[in-house]
């Protein structure tokens, strides 16, 4: 597999990363090393074995359909680097 | 050529539970922006979701409704994308295994045509925050009360061709869901938003043509008007030899048109993988047993057995117990007065009209089936006559609780008067004040008695019995 | 009295039996780190004046009698991705700013039940990814054997402060090998639970699935002590296991007698492994033996496939875990920004260091839309195959014992050259990541340089008694753990 300057440009998109030119150049060297190596995965046949996504075979962890107070929105609000007593504030999201 | 609309329908419902799906805060509509959000529904770094129990019965409740497989391991996935009412940057969903899988649901369009609509799966997910946007200047306050509120999304096969069905189909899962208690399906507050998937292809063709997407539309006649433009639209861009473009659309319901949005938003790639921090879901089939033996009887069920217990005619039985509100209100009226016949003339007269010329949604209704099967008593004992009942029937349908039916007639007079001699001095004076008529009446005219009796139902104030109004004018036409 | 040297348990007995004050103890460890931090770095944040008004408290509550925990009263150091109420807690990261959290995590809520004193927040990786606690955004941290070198990582200032005694013990998170390696670097004890043992609620994570908190400690009876104070089942966290209560502390037995010992024929293989590594890591499993223990050698047929089965799935989980940290609701934003996107892709891209990006570029590749099965499914098929390995060795043996690392610490700035070596540097680690299982590290010898060496003893899921109990019995019959570096 060959990590093209495409799919980083792609990925980074993806990830809200913006790559400068000498970054986007490093990052293919990197990604291509580590992508590279993963492909020793393919000597192992898995044809037959079902994915595991959960180590442990616990179903059902859930809780009681019970409110609990809300916290207080200053609690909510005060790690925002901007922010009205209201709302967190971004830029407008509609033309 | 004649042109085919192919539909398939993504609806959102919002599941009616007091805690959000993830975390402890309440559900509740409106409230100050931000107030009803904690760590969890905010995506705080280091939360975690833990499920709630109401999510998953209430969600395999509305599977088994919709005749769908319950898929018995089931399991949450995140869904990655970046935007500002989603605060952790994914949602919580499922997509390689969603809980519900291969329903059918039998929906009767308003011309009586029904039909078998496939449901391809139903799957569990977080709902998003709400964006409010300044009038002025460059900003957007997001608001994550809504964060974290349950909803399923009930994903149909493209089996519609008219928007006719469409409404049926919304209108089948509203009914269902209300009688379920699972979602009060409030379109208006966007408690059921669906998303139509729509293409065109000439009558007759076994092939789809290119869909575009209509996302968020949250009133039946939003639907229908989204349905209209956009398969119009079409059809117009195909016979100009243009090209349908698979994209997501806006619906601008001031405009009444669809817009393309930009591409880049349409460039999606969700990277879905197994959700790590929520167990696998198990369904037993103790449970699945459970809740199809306490389903509650819906609509189709209804329908029949108000044939056959009432015998109310079919179409009258679909109206009213396609809404769980109205139905009950019937039956409950029902099974005091025990006058269907009445009961259902004053739903599917005055009710009706209520519901379409003033807006009023039976969920809404407010009226005490006692005080309803009082009324019925009252006319069915001819106490007051229908055009009173109606005046009667508005002011008791508006008011407050503490109405009271037999002190508003009496204290507005509107009994019936069935006293003979005043009707007969009523006579006597409308006679007296028209004797030109009544000399017409002598000539053989005798269509003039219709006259006669509406003015002495006027003299009376429309209080007067008609059938003895008629037989009095009558004796004392003949004694002329 | 040597408080410094004591260890959590007898500093908390000490304190019971009123020989000193818990105020007296964490001023004792405040002093040591004004006077060694500036070298180590172990600390990013400093709690002080809380520590010690807490401190005052603690002791009128140990008076009444109301706090009675073995480690009451006793200063302890937590890594900087466990959230702490109103206390600073970044990542090590740039893109956190001075995040004041406005809850507790589940760890340092029962640490203050417990009567523990917080002291501050430790340096790490940022993120907690890298082997080296050199990519966290307040530099490096130091080895306290050798400033020169690395003290390992992720959650390397816990290790280089429990070794540099600036804290008595730590809590650390161990992804892939984050707790055990950086002990095994800075010659402590560390200990990675069962995933699902210790709750996660309030762990930032990096990858979920296999994110689990746990202590870097003087000795393996400190860290029993304090897994029987976090461990347990949380409401919060829904991975979080039905536990008992534990007793790991009161059931520690030195007794090895029976038990069935795995050595894994290739981690002796493993190229790049250091001769004096393997030879120290062999005679741990020696001493057992001479203790009852029955020593067999095993085949992990699977381990060259580990490393590259941890990246996948961390990566993946981790470029998900991370997108919450958009200059939106806290922590860093851009200064300049046109528009909504600039304001993520800005943010985001000055806000993260080079290895946490590689991380979240790698991570989202491998769930891209083309490639999510030929790597993230192949992956979790992997995975299951692991799984399925290690289900059977644990039911022919007790446990397995193999090197933590294949070297002692390196160089500081030789090995974010190399980042194929230093991920290669997690081998050993990652397996008991992947499998949930548990993982100790015990300090087991020194290399010729006088650089801590150390051996990793793991178990069966839910084996933390009998893996704590190999350890302690290795700790009573030898004293690598007890030789403390002098830090100047």
């Amino acid at each position: 597999m060959q990590i093209t300057k495409e799919i980083v440009q792609y990925v980074a998109e993806l990830s809200r990363i913006k790559l400068s030119e000498q970054d986007a150049e490093n990052m293919q060297n990197d990604l291509g090393a580590i992508v590279n190596y993963m492909e020793i995965l393919n000597q192992l046949e898995t044809d037959s074995v079902e994915p595991l996504s959960h180590i442990f075979n616990i179903t059902n962890v859930m809780r009681e359909d019970e409110v609990k107070e809300s916290y207080d929105r200053a609690e909510i609000l005060k790690n925002a680097p901007e922010r009205t007593d209201e709302t967190v504030v971004v830029p407008k999201t509609v033309e | 050529m004649e042109w085919e609309l192919v539909m398939g329908l993504e609806v959102h419902v919002e599941l009616a539970t007091k805690t959000k799906i993830f975390c402890s805060c309440t559900t509740e509509f409106g409230g100050a922006p931000n107030t009803h959000c904690c760590p969890v529904c905010t995506g705080m770094p280091g939360t975690l979701p833990v499920l709630n129990k109401k999510v998953l019965e209430y969600a395999v409740k509305a599977g088994l409704a919709l005749n769908c497989d319950i898929t018995r391991y089931n399991k949450f996935d995140r869904k990655n994308y970046f935007y500002p009412d989603l605060p952790k940057a994914y949602q919580i969903s499922q997509l390689y295994l969603p809980f519900a899988q291969n329903g059918a649901v039998e929906i009767t369009t308003r011309s009586g045509k029904t039909k078998t609509i496939r449901i391809h799966e139903i799957h569990m997910e977080e709902d998003a925050g709400k964006l409010i946007h300044s009038a002025y200047g460059d900003a957007t306050f997001p608001d994550y009360n809504r964060c974290g509120v349950p909803l399923i999304e009930i994903v149909s096969e493209p089996d519609f061709r008219s928007a006719e069905e469409v409404v049926a189909y919304l209108a089948k899962l509203k009914s269902t869901f209300e009688y379920l208690g699972i979602s009060d399906c409030k379109m208006q507050e966007g408690s059921m938003r669906a998303d139509v998937n729509l293409s065109v292809r000439p009558k007759g063709s076994d092939e789809f043509g290119t869909r575009t997407e209509m996302k968020n539309i949250n009133s039946f006649k939003a639907i229908e008007r989204v349905i209209a433009y956009e398969s119009a639209r079409q059809i117009e861009a195909i016979e100009k030899g243009e090209k349908v473009v698979q994209e997501t659309r806006r619906w601008d319901d001031n405009k009444g048109k669809t817009f393309a949005m930009r591409s880049k938003e349409n460039a999606q790639d969700y990277r879905y993988f197994p959700e790590p921090d929520i167990p696998p879901i198990s369904i037993s089939d103790e449970t699945i047993k459970d809740y199809t033996d306490s389903m509650p009887e819906f609509s189709e069920a209804k329908v029949i057995r108000y044939g056959e217990q009432f015998g109310i005619a079919k179409a009258d039985a679909e109206i009213i117990a396609g809404s769980k509100y109205l139905a009950k209100l019937f039956e409950e009226t029902v099974a005091i007065c025990n006058n269907p016949k009445e009961v259902r003339y004053w739903i599917m007269t005055q009710i009706m009209y209520f519901m379409n010329e003033r807006g009023v949604l039976p969920e809404n209704i407010k009226l005490d089936p006692k005080k309803f099967a009082q009324f019925i008593e009252i006319v069915a004992a001819d106490r007051i006559n229908k055009q009173t009942g109606k005046q009667v029937f508005e002011e008791m349908f508006f008011a407050d609780a503490d109405f009271d039916v037999e002190k508003y007639i009496k204290d507005n007079g509107l009994e019936q008067v069935d006293d003979s001699d005043a009707i007969r001095e009523a006579v006597a004076a409308v006679f007296a004040a028209n004797p030109a008529t009544v000399e017409q009446y002598k000539n053989g005219q005798t269509k003039v008695v219709g006259f006669f009796v509406g003015q002495v139902m006027k003299q009376m104030s429309g209080k007067a019995k008609p059938d003895t109004v008629n037989k009095i004018v009558g004796e004392e036409l003949a004694k002329i | 009295m040597d408080i410094l040297n004591m260890t959590a348990l007898e500093l908390g007995k000490a304190i019971k039996e009123k020989k000193l004050t818990a105020v007296e103890a964490v001023e004792a460890v405040i002093a040591n780190i004004e006077a060694k931090d500036k070298d180590i770095n172990a600390y990013i944040s400093l709690n002080k004046e809380q520590a010690l008004a807490r401190a005052k408290e603690v002791d009128e509550k140990i008076a009444k009698g109301e706090l009675t925990s073995a480690l009451a009263g006793v200063p302890i150091a937590v890594k900087d991705n466990i959230c702490t109420k109103d206390l600073k807690t970044c990542c090590a990261s740039k893109i956190l700013g001075d995040f004041a959290p406005v809850y507790n995590a589940t760890v340092a809520e029962k640490l203050e039940e417990a009567g523990a004193i917080v002291l501050g927040k430790l340096n790490m990786d940022e993120f907690a990814m890298g082997s080296t606690s050199e990519t966290s955004y307040y530099g490096s941290v130091k080895n306290p054997w050798d400033k020169t070198k690395v003290p390992g990582g992720s959650s390397g200032g816990s290790a280089a402060a429990v070794a540099a005694k600036e804290a008595v013990i730590a809590l650390g998170t161990d992804t892939g090998g984050s707790i055990r390696q950086p002990a095994s670097y800075c010659g402590v004890t560390g200990f990675k639970p069962t995933y699902g043992t210790v709750s996660r609620f309030g762990l930032i994570a990096y990858a979920s699935s296999l994110d689990q908190i746990g202590p870097i400690a003087k000795d393996t009876a400190d860290c029993a002590a304090i897994m029987d104070i976090i461990a347990g089942k949380d409401e919060r966290d829904g991975t979080s296991l039905d536990l008992e209560k534990t007793d790991y502390l009161a059931n520690l037995s030195s007794d090895v007698k029976g038990m069935k010992i795995g050595l894994p024929k290739e981690c002796f293989e493993t190229e790049g492994l250091d001769h004096e590594v393997a030879k120290s890591v062999k005679a741990v499993a020696e001493k057992l033996e001479e203790a009852g223990a029955i020593v067999e050698e095993i085949s992990l047929p699977f381990l060259k496939f580990v490393i590259p089965t941890y990246y996948i799935i961390a990566s993946a989980e981790a470029s998900s875990n991370l997108s919450r940290f958009d200059g939106i609701r806290y922590g860093f934003r851009t200064e300049n920004y046109d528009g909504l996107a600039d304001l993520y892709n800005a943010t985001r891209s000055e806000g993260f260091g080079k290895e946490v990006k590689k991380r979240i570029l790698l991570g989202t590749f491998v769930l891209s839309s083309g490639y999510y099965d030929a790597y993230y499914r192949k992956a979790l098929k992997v995975k299951a195959v692991i799984k399925a390995k290690f289900d059977e060795i644990f039911e022919k043996y007790d446990l397995i014992i193999c090197p933590t690392a294949p070297s002692t610490a390196p160089k500081l700035d030789s090995s974010l050259k190399d980042p194929m070596k230093m991920y290669l540097s997690d081998i050993f680690t990652v397996s008991a990541n992947i499998a949930g299982l548990p993982g100790l590290n015990v300090p087991c010898g020194f290399d010729a340089s006088g650089m801590p060496i150390g051996a990793q003893i793991m178990g069966q899921a839910l084996s933390e008694q009998k893996v704590l109990n190999a350890g302690y019995a290795f700790q009573s019959m030898t004293d690598f753990h007890k030789k403390m570096p002098e830090v100047m």
